[in-house]
């Protein structure tokens, strides 16, 4: 094999449509991932992100559109001439070769000299060495996952691709290989492009999380921008929880907009308003909510009247659901410092949040 | 005397069934040492005279050598090819596919003596003359369906992702099936390669329909069963038994190695 053309730059994916012949995965879909920044494209499973990256590694040819890298044009380069490896879910190590020849696979088919040292090297990387003569079939699945980053790794693509590359392992496992991942991510300066479904899987790890749904990108961004300004339900509910109350606009009141949300008003930045119309989504996370009772002193927005319906003890908070005078259920998680008033299923409270925690989506939205 | 007999009943009936099994082939070795006379049947006293002459009854040599050349040149055949249907079938989806797959199994299940008799009208009336060629592309047809089913199998388990993985390591179509495919599926073939074989040089009815004048080792045996089946056959029969016994040996301490490797 002749070595792939040295190609770099920003991977960049213009208008790419992928149809089958009963469904289309990927709906006109443009994307750029900056050079050696860590991507995450998450979604639920059939949005369309594996076979994003499946075109992307060449094993998919887009129905329309194009990808390139840099100026390189490889929308219909076969996946061995592109600069391009793949950490694949199911792993896929050759159960034939020993973990030294899995590793040097790609070096061998390049015909690069010193596959030895580069070998050794990323072994290493990886604190596997010493089990390069050992088969697949003999390491355990965290093992098997690194094998299979060496592997792509070593051959110092302008891009490399994970495909769910965490989720056989158990959650311990998990949280350890986030940190390697990152660091390994670090070291060798490859961009990575990352797909998983688990949200805190891609917020921990990734710069730049695009949200996938339905073959469209729904919102793109830092995890701390996806997280506490979501742009439509959708992420709003993906990315954590969220509670969404029906409202409508008032009045703006300077950098302020008051709205009426079920016959209470509230205030929140203009900012925070991602609506186009007067009708609202107000949305506010389960743990912005401060919970406390009747006739308590409060600040920034109020809602009353509510009345607790249901209570789980989870650990480092405790869920609440309280229903409300227009019958709707609210969650409210509060952390177990002891900040919360005992409370019992049953009992009357009054809920209140900081106005700059609100964010307001189009009222048709869903 | 009744519990003694329930507890070990299953290894009694065990045993009977080994015996049962290797009866034939334990009295086919003991009389390849047998001082026979014009019939093999009778035991008659030890030598080892038909093991230091193998070749010394006119003609069986010569049979064993066309059996082999059958054999060998059938097996090779017919597993490139059925090797080749074998990964069409497992692998693409086309049109006439389920018949394909219908139609490999006929030739197993038709009697051999059909197969037989209308393979010799086919040659005769194609004007091809009945010898060792005919016996050739008779076998080569009969072993292709029992390729196909055994490579098929191990075609089927193969994960594609490999296939994948190996493209995207910078292997072309070629590299990838010589460096990850062919390895993975090759314990397959050759199980299939050497089906074949033992199916060939065993093989009597089709054979002697199909062989004119030439013989093949069963025919030998057959053909001298009516005069006298001479201790050369037995000592020939059990130097293919320990061959092939061998050759299973061999593979399980393969296996094994590798396995702890």
């Amino acid at each position: 094999m002749s070595e792939p053309k040295k190609v770099q730059g920003d991977l960049v994916l213009s208008h790419i449509t992928k149809s089958f012949a009963d469904f289309t995965a990927v709906d006109d879909l443009s994307l750029t991932i900056p050079k050696g920044s860590f991507f995450a494209l998450l979604g639920p499973s059939g949005c369309g992100k594996t076979t994003t990256l499946r075109m992307i590694a060449g094993l998919e040819e887009p129905t329309s559109g194009k990808i390139s890298i840099g100026d390189t044009d490889i929308t219909y380069t076969k996946p061995y001439d592109r600069p391009v490896n793949t950490v694949f879910q199911s792993y896929a190590l050759f159960p034939h070769l020993t973990i030294f020849e899995n590793v040097a696979f790609g070096l061998r088919r390049r015909g690069i000299k010193d596959v030895d040292a580069a070998v050794e090297k990323v072994l290493g990387l990886v604190e596997l060495a010493h089990l390069k003569n050992r088969k697949p079939g003999q390491l355990s699945g965290g093992q098997q996952q690194r094998i299979a980053l060496a592997r792509a790794v070593v051959n110092r693509p302008a891009l490399l691709l994970l495909d769910e590359p965490l989720g056989a392992l158990d959650l311990k496992l998990r949280r350890q290989m986030q940190i390697e991942l990152k660091w390994i991510q670090t070291e060798v300066g490859i961009t990575f492009v990352h797909v998983t479904h688990d949200q805190e899987e891609a917020m921990t790890m990734a710069d730049t999380v695009a949200v996938m749904n339905n073959g469209k990108i729904e919102q793109l961004g830092s995890p701390a921008d996806l997280y506490e300004s979501p742009k439509t339900v959708f992420v709003a509910n993906f990315l954590g929880q969220s509670n969404f109350i029906d409202g409508v606009v008032e009045s703006t009141d300077g950098s302020n907009v008051v709205a009426n949300i079920q016959g209470t008003r509230i205030t929140f930045p203009k900012s925070r308003n991602n609506a186009s119309g007067s009708a609202l989504k107000v949305g506010i996370r389960p743990e912005k909510f401060r919970l406390h009772d009747p006739g308590d002193n409060t600040h920034g927005n109020v809602l009353a009247g509510g009345k607790i319906t249901d209570i789980s003890f989870t650990g480092v908070s405790t869920q609440y659901l309280v229903e409300m005078p227009w019958k709707q259920e609210l969650v409210v998680f509060e952390q177990n410092d002891g900040g919360a008033p005992d409370l019992v299923k049953g009992d009357p409270v009054t809920l209140s949040w900081e106005p700059q925690f609100t964010f307001a989506l189009d009222g048709a939205s869903k | 005397m009744t519990r003694w007999l329930s507890k070990n009943l299953i290894r009694i009936y065990a045993g009977l069934a080994i015996v049962y099994i290797l009866l034939p082939i334990f009295y086919t070795i003991a009389f390849s040492f047998n001082d026979a006379d014009k019939r093999n049947i009778v035991w008659r006293g030890f030598t080892t005279d038909a093991w230091l002459n193998p070749c010394e009854p006119i003609g069986i040599c010569e049979a064993l050598g066309n059996s082999f050349k059958v054999g060998l040149t059938a097996t090779f055949f017919a597993t490139i090819l059925g090797t080749m249907i074998a990964f069409a079938l497992g692998r693409y989806n086309f049109k006439g596919r389920s018949t394909t797959n219908l139609l490999i199994f006929l030739p197993m299940a038709t009697p051999e003596v059909v197969l037989g008799a209308s393979l010799l009208s086919m040659f005769i009336n194609m004007g091809v003359g009945a010898g060792l060629m005919t016996v050739i592309i008779a076998h080569i047809m009969f072993c292709i369906s029992f390729v196909v089913v055994t490579v098929k199998a191990r075609v089927a388990s193969l994960d594609p992702k490999l296939e994948e993985a190996a493209r995207d390591l910078y292997a072309n179509e070629w590299e990838t099936f010589r460096r990850v495919t062919l390895p993975l599926v090759a314990p397959g073939i050759a199980a299939a390669a050497l089906l074949s074989f033992s199916l060939s040089f065993d093989d009597f009815i089709i054979t002697n329909f199909n062989s004119g004048s030439v013989n093949t080792f069963p025919e030998y045996v057959w053909t001298a069963s009516l005069r006298g089946v001479p201790p050369q056959a037995n000592v020939i029969g059990t130097v293919m038994f320990i061959v092939a016994l061998a050759a299973v040996f061999a593979g399980q301490v393969v296996g094994k190695r590798k396995g702890k490797k």
